[in-house]
């Protein structure tokens, strides 16, 4: 018996959650999961928040995952992690890049972009990983890998063995990348 | 085989197997990707018409012709075609033909709420919701045969959470279907008076076959569980009470118009106590009530906004029936007073668009500006704070002309603003309005020559189809003048000083004027151009730059910077820099 799991991906537009949600629900597929899918995009690719709710169990019937119901949240950015917060189960996982992206009312001076999120978050949740993703898809070859670097972290907190995740990486992503891809996933996972 | 697909994804391959042979839509989130899935299948013809109601014409020659065909668009879209419609009920169809009407629950990205089953209602056709990937692939082939069989165009209405998400989905090969013969009718087809009104006895007589097929169709089914709770339900809800309620008895609606009234009135009489869980308007309870059942709905489910199974499983816990394990606890909240606060993220105008700089000069002219739908709506938003109004496709036009109406001291104060693909849609016959009724408003068109804000859909003035093939384009110039504009313009916005002359210089004439402020959409140009830099020594920190709202320009230590990643070197901040402290190069961008 599949155990069920949600998980939430959340970022900002551009950042490649899309991609990162495709792996996910390939893996998913390709090991038996019924799957549930819901995203908003539309206004994504102008900078806004981006949200991916991925539910994977033996029947799935709402595509939402309920307020504290998240297994693990996957964040690409500081404060999307807080924002998305209140999602996740007490003793859920949270992973957070240790990115930090302005929102437009932070550029101009009218919101400030507070300073100690990574601290509030961990002191909320015992399960919080940090990872410098950016950093290490620079050192892979293409910083746009960021969302790969994180995608094999959070592979990590999933019941679902790393050759899967290897074939649905490959199977989703355009040949010409998938060498800097592997090797994206290849140092997330050995994190 | 089964497949993960979207409701929207497994929609056009519903159409295709289902032997659709003509698409035609106007892009609106959230029905866009149908059409553009739909055109990936071979044998086909799939369209963008310039508006929702073209689109439904074109599909209902395409069904007299003989095909089956389906027309999509999102809630407001509806709204545009509803003249066609109302009498397409009366001539009915001949090939099957759907009316997909995507409502956006939530308002994701809409400018309004509006329950679109009311149209069905209004209009006297069937409607059938789909409640996931499956139903919705499912029930185009249903709709198609409930179409053909009581000559009637059908709705097809989904909801956002239904076409964006994505659930699995079982494939078939394409059932070929033969193009129905065209008889000359036009008893049936010319919908004069005399016609007409036996049209409309015809049409409470379908309305009656339909309500006896809407008992059996199978589309309409009860799952009995425990008897103390009966729930009556429809579309996406239907999942959020299967996963709330799971030992509840359910009346589940699939075919919404006209409702099952002696399975609704079977299932009450069976249940301790009736409830109708759904979202938005409550188009199912007012009917119930109207039946003489007791029923409990909006008293405890929200009439505003998306459900979720979490807002259900608490209205149901305030009842006081039992939910299921996962939702009896209420969630244990991990933000509290303490948590920092998280700045909102609203969407905006992409680094390079070439809006900014409209916006830009708009606003330093300190102008009243009438907007539209499109990208453009967010200069409506700190910084650019440039539009002062937002009410529809094609009304910026008309808006602009009524406050100069309203008051003389409006003119040479006010402009409207519309894109390219909202300008043919239905800003054109606005624009007529203004010069046959003598007015002298100022239109600027900002033409990023695609329709940018819902993904990059052709148009007419673009010069491709949906398809792919090379289209004659619009001129739009040559367009305006045909109207009987005299005054018009053609201007690059990016080049500000130019552009703020030639507004000068129209909203001080006696005329209705037309600018074209044409500049490409800035996701449209691939090739990556040489990204701008800050001279840290020459910068003095005035923040003029960051009045435009640029996502690639920040502030640090006192300092402007630039994201490389994201610029893509348009210039405008380097135009608005009074100390020249921003040039080209010195960067790469990825």
């Amino acid at each position: 018996m599949l155990k069920p799991i949600d998980v939430m991906l959340v970022g900002v537009g551009g950042q490649g959650t899309i991609l990162a949600t495709k792996v996910l629900a390939r893996v998913a597929q390709d090991i038996g999961y019924d799957i549930k899918v819901s995203e908003i995009k539309g206004m994504a690719q102008r900078g806004g928040s981006v949200v991916t709710q991925v539910r994977l169990a033996p029947q799935v019937h709402s595509p939402l995952i309920p307020l504290g119901g998240a297994d693990v949240i996957l964040s690409f950015e500081k404060l999307e992690a807080l924002r998305w917060l209140d999602y996740l189960k007490p003793d859920g996982t949270m992973i957070i890049n240790d990115q930090a992206i302005n929102p437009v009312p932070v550029l101009i001076g009218a919101a400030t972009y507070p300073d100690n999120v990574l601290d509030y978050i961990k002191g909320k949740v015992q399960k919080t990983e940090v990872v410098n993703a950016l950093d290490i898809a620079v050192k892979c070859g293409n910083a746009r890998t960021a969302n790969v670097v994180l995608l094999a972290v959070l592979a990590k907190h999933l019941p679902i063995d790393r050759q899967s995740w290897e074939q649905a990486l490959t199977a989703v992503v355009p040949e010409k990348f998938i060498e800097v891809n592997r090797a994206a996933f290849n140092e997330g996972y050995t994190l | 085989m089964k497949q993960l697909m979207s409701g929207n994804v497994a929609i056009a391959r519903g159409a295709y197997e289902a032997g659709v042979t003509v698409g035609v839509g106007y892009p609106g989130t959230p029905s866009t990707e149908i059409l553009e899935n739909f055109i990936k299948y071979p044998g086909i013809h799939a369209q963008w018409s310039p508006n929702e109601k073209v689109a439904l014409e074109v599909g209902a020659g395409a069904s007299i012709g003989g095909a089956r065909a389906i027309v999509t668009m999102k809630h407001v879209g509806v709204n545009v075609a509803a003249d066609p419609l109302f009498t397409l009920a009366y001539t009915g169809v001949n090939g099957g033909l759907i009316l997909l009407s995507a409502d956006d629950p939530g308002m994701h990205s809409s400018q309004n709420e509006q329950d679109n089953r009311y149209y069905a209602l209004a209009a006297k056709i069937p409607c059938l919701e789909p409640a996931d990937s499956q139903e919705a692939k499912d029930m185009v082939a249903q709709a198609l045969e409930i179409s053909e069989r009581f000559d009637t165009p059908v709705m097809l209405r989904t909801t956002t959470r239904v076409s964006h998400s994505q659930s699995m989905v079982e494939i078939k090969d394409r059932q070929p279907v033969e193009l129905k013969p065209y008889n000359k009718n036009p008893q049936k087809h010319v919908m004069s008076p005399g016609n007409a009104k036996v049209r409309r006895v015809q049409l409470e007589q379908r309305l009656a076959q339909l309500k006896e097929y809407s008992e059996t169709c199978g589309l309409n089914f009860i799952s009995w569980g425990d008897k103390q709770v009966g729930v009556i339900t429809s579309g996406i809800s239907y999942q959020y009470v299967q996963e709330v309620l799971p030992n509840a008895s359910l009346l589940k609606l699939g075919f919404t118009n006209p409702l099952p009234e002696k399975m609704i009135r079977h299932f009450a009489a069976q249940v301790d106590k009736l409830y109708v869980v759904e979202e938005l308007d409550p188009f199912i309870e007012m009917q119930v009530k109207a039946m003489g059942l007791d029923v409990i709905g909006k008293e405890i489910i929200a009439n505003i906004g998306e459900l979720s199974a979490y807002d259900v499983a608490q209205a149901f816990k305030k009842q006081g029936v039992s939910v299921a394990p996962q939702y009896v606890q209420s969630a244990n909240p991990l933000i509290d007073e303490q948590a920092p606060q998280a700045p909102g993220r609203p969407p905006v105008l992409c680094a390079g668009c070439p809006h900014r700089a409209s916006f830009h000069v708009l606003r330093k002219l300190k102008l009243t500006v009438t907007g539209d739908i499109g990208c453009y709506t967010l200069g409506s938003a700190p910084p650019l704070s440039a539009i002062d109004t937002c009410l529809c496709m094609g009304a910026s036009v008309g808006m602009s002309y009524g406050m100069e109406l309203a008051n003389p001291e409006f003119k040479g104060k006010t402009v409207a603003v519309i894109g390219d693909s909202t300008f043919l849609h239905s800003g054109v016959t606005g624009l007529m309005d203004v010069v046959y009724n003598g007015g002298s408003t100022t239109l600027i068109i900002l033409d990023n020559r695609i329709t940018a804000m819902t993904g990059h859909q052709q148009n007419p003035a673009t010069g491709k189809t949906l398809m792919g093939q090379p289209a004659p384009e619009v001129d739009i110039e040559a367009l305006v003048k045909a109207l009987g504009v005299k005054r018009v313009q053609v201007v690059d916005p990016i080049n500000i000083g130019v552009f703020e002359k030639i507004i000068k210089e129209e909203i001080a004439a006696a005329e209705p004027s037309v600018i074209v402020a044409r500049r490409p959409c800035a996701l449209l140009n691939k090739e990556s151009q040489q990204p701008m830099t800050v001279i840290k020594d020459q910068c003095i920190g005035c923040k003029m730059c960051m009045q435009i709202g640029c996502p690639a320009l920040s502030f640090n230590d006192k300092k402007a910077t630039i994201d490389g990643i994201q610029c893509n070197g348009c210039g405008l901040c380097s135009t608005i820099c009074k100390q020249q402290a921003i040039v080209k190069g010195g960067q790469n961008n990825a």
